[in-house]
């Protein structure tokens, strides 16, 4: 019995120090991916094409899962809202919800299942062929070239295709409250536009979705550049991406919530 | 004599996860000469082309290209050996994204200022060298085997190379490429006055083309001379791989069990 508890207590170690080495190089990676940035801003036409793959490429998810979640929105806010005769309340409820939290957040996950583990797969598959050690041979820094822009390309398309999400949900609900259920249009859009804070709600929402963005984008780059160059290794890391990206998401959007709406 | 020299190990060693891959390797490699390291699979011999590039480190001992220190450059110095360098690998290790001639014309895009109509003649003539001007459009996805290794063959010598390195250069081509590609490798490296290096265990085809061979067994050189005298060699563990034989110094079976132990057909020694 000790002696299973021994092994027991060595794999938790083992585990520990092995998390611990791995955050460090990490860390480094992202370090260095700052340092070497200078070719993605010499060269921005390297970021602009990453910006299409990871931003572009995303759209139609956020459009239509910002649609599907403003509807949904519509509805439930006004199922809750009409108990109290606050109907004319919707736009507001929709437009909070969406600015200050699922948008980011939404947006955020879908972006990390759909760019983030492309962009894993992607780096990860490069390093099985050998793609990034060619890069190395033939003296052009891989951190630099590759992975830079990419990961400028995640935080410039995160807070766009975020806003793009809440914009598409204001509409949903707009379509399922004022065109369905018949809410009053002139009071959906007013009060809306006087109870959403610019600073409150709309910048606040945007610095979350940015720092999303970089995690995400950290999170998946370090992932495929990390990978074992097998195709286990690939799978592993691509799940990874989407499930570290997902939690990173949910506990930072937890955090920066208690820092940002404090006593409002 | 030390200035014809381009490669030199000195009693290099390299241990792996605390695995002892190299052991006190001493090699030289003189210009203009095309040498192969030859050995099984997991012998050290990719390690070797790691450790001329850069990518790794010999534990000790030191590796010297052109007079210089590897491991003791700078990322700046060894970037600019690095230009000096081109790498087949063995699978070609083509950018999937581009297309054959943004892969031959990438290294110049990055490394030189070149107008784009003079680095699109160099493509040509570079593609032209390895017989697929023609080909110059297609995506690796379009491009068989050998092909690929062509086209990688043209990108690694894009800009006329000092030391060209060679892993596993005949991997999985049919014999029609395995020809073209041995033949090429010959006549680039006369023609462009290169030193080649071959990392290969494919020794019908390589002892064709190569002026010496290194024989390397669990990171040990245990042999070397020209191809006429690996062929003629009586080093059973050379004769061995040379003639392709089943069993010698290297065994068939993996170390094991008695095998009517291992099916239960008489109990285990004590």
């Amino acid at each position: 019995m000790p002696r299973r508890a021994g092994i027991g207590l060595r794999g938790i170690g083992h585990a520990v120090i092995n998390g611990v080495w791995r955050l460090g190089y990490a860390s480094r990676f992202f370090g260095l991916t700052l340092f070497r940035s200078g070719t993605t801003f010499r060269r921005f036409g390297l970021a602009i094409r990453e910006i299409y793959f990871s931003g572009v490429l995303s759209l139609i998810i956020i459009l239509v899962s910002g649609l599907f979640v403003g509807m949904v929105l519509g509805f439930q806010g006004f199922h809750t809202l009409e108990r109290y005769g606050s109907e004319e309340a919707l736009g507001v409820l929709v437009a909070l919800s969406l600015v200050r939290e699922l948008g980011p957040v939404v947006a955020g996950l879908l972006f990390a299942s759909r760019a983030g583990s492309a962009m894993t797969a992607e780096i990860g598959l490069m390093k099985a062929t050998e793609q990034i050690s060619a890069l190395e041979m033939m003296a052009v820094d891989p951190i630099a070239r590759v992975i830079a822009p990419r990961f400028w390309a995640g935080v410039i398309s995160m807070p766009l295709l975020a806003a793009l999400f809440s914009a598409m949900g204001v509409f949903g609900g707009y379509l399922v409250g004022v065109v369905l259920i018949g809410v009053d249009e002139g009071a959906f859009w007013s009060q809306m536009q006087s109870a959403v804070d610019f600073r409150e709600d709309i910048i606040n929402g945007v610095i979350k979705s940015i720092v999303f963005g970089i995690a995400v984008t950290w999170i998946a780059l370090f992932e495929g550049y990390d990978a074992p160059p097998t195709a286990e290794g690939v799978s592993g890391a691509t799940t990874r991406t989407v499930v570290t990206s997902s939690l990173a998401i949910l506990a930072l959007d937890f955090v920066l919530t208690a820092l940002m709406f404090r006593g409002n | 004599m030390t200035d014809d020299i381009l490669v030199e190990f000195d009693d290099v060693s390299f241990t792996y996860d605390r695995r002892p891959v190299l052991k006190g390797i001493n090699m030289k490699i003189p210009r203009g000469k095309v040498v192969s390291i030859m050995g099984i699979s997991g012998s050290g011999k990719t390690t070797m082309l790691r450790l001329i590039g850069g990518q790794l480190n010999p534990t000790s001992g030191q590796v010297k290209v052109a007079g210089q220190v590897v491991h003791e450059l700078d990322s700046e110095g060894l970037y600019k050996l690095r230009r000096k360098m081109g790498m087949l690998f063995q699978f070609g290790a083509l950018f999937t994204d581009l297309s054959a001639f943004e892969n031959v014309a990438f290294q110049m895009r990055e490394q030189t200022d070149l107008p784009e109509a003079v680095i699109k003649d160099l493509v040509l003539m570079k593609l032209n060298a390895v017989g697929l001007r023609g080909a110059y459009h297609l995506m690796p996805a379009e491009l068989s085997g050998g092909m690929a290794r062509r086209i990688a063959l043209a990108r690694a010598i894009a800009l006329d190379p000092m030391l060209m390195m060679y892993d596993e250069p005949f991997a999985g081509l049919d014999p029609i490429s395995l020809g073209v590609i041995g033949t090429l490798m010959r006549r680039l490296n006369d023609a462009l006055g290169a030193t080649s290096i071959v990392v290969t265990h494919d020794v019908q085809e390589s002892l064709k083309m190569v002026d010496y061979v290194y024989y390397l067994s669990e990171g040990v050189i245990v042999a070397q001379g020209t191809a006429e005298e690996m062929k003629h060699s009586t080093q059973p563990l050379v004769h061995q791989f040379v003639w392709g034989e089943e069993d010698g110094p290297v065994a068939f079976h993996y170390p094991m069990a008695e095998y009517p132990q291992d099916l239960g057909l008489e109990p285990a020694r004590a």
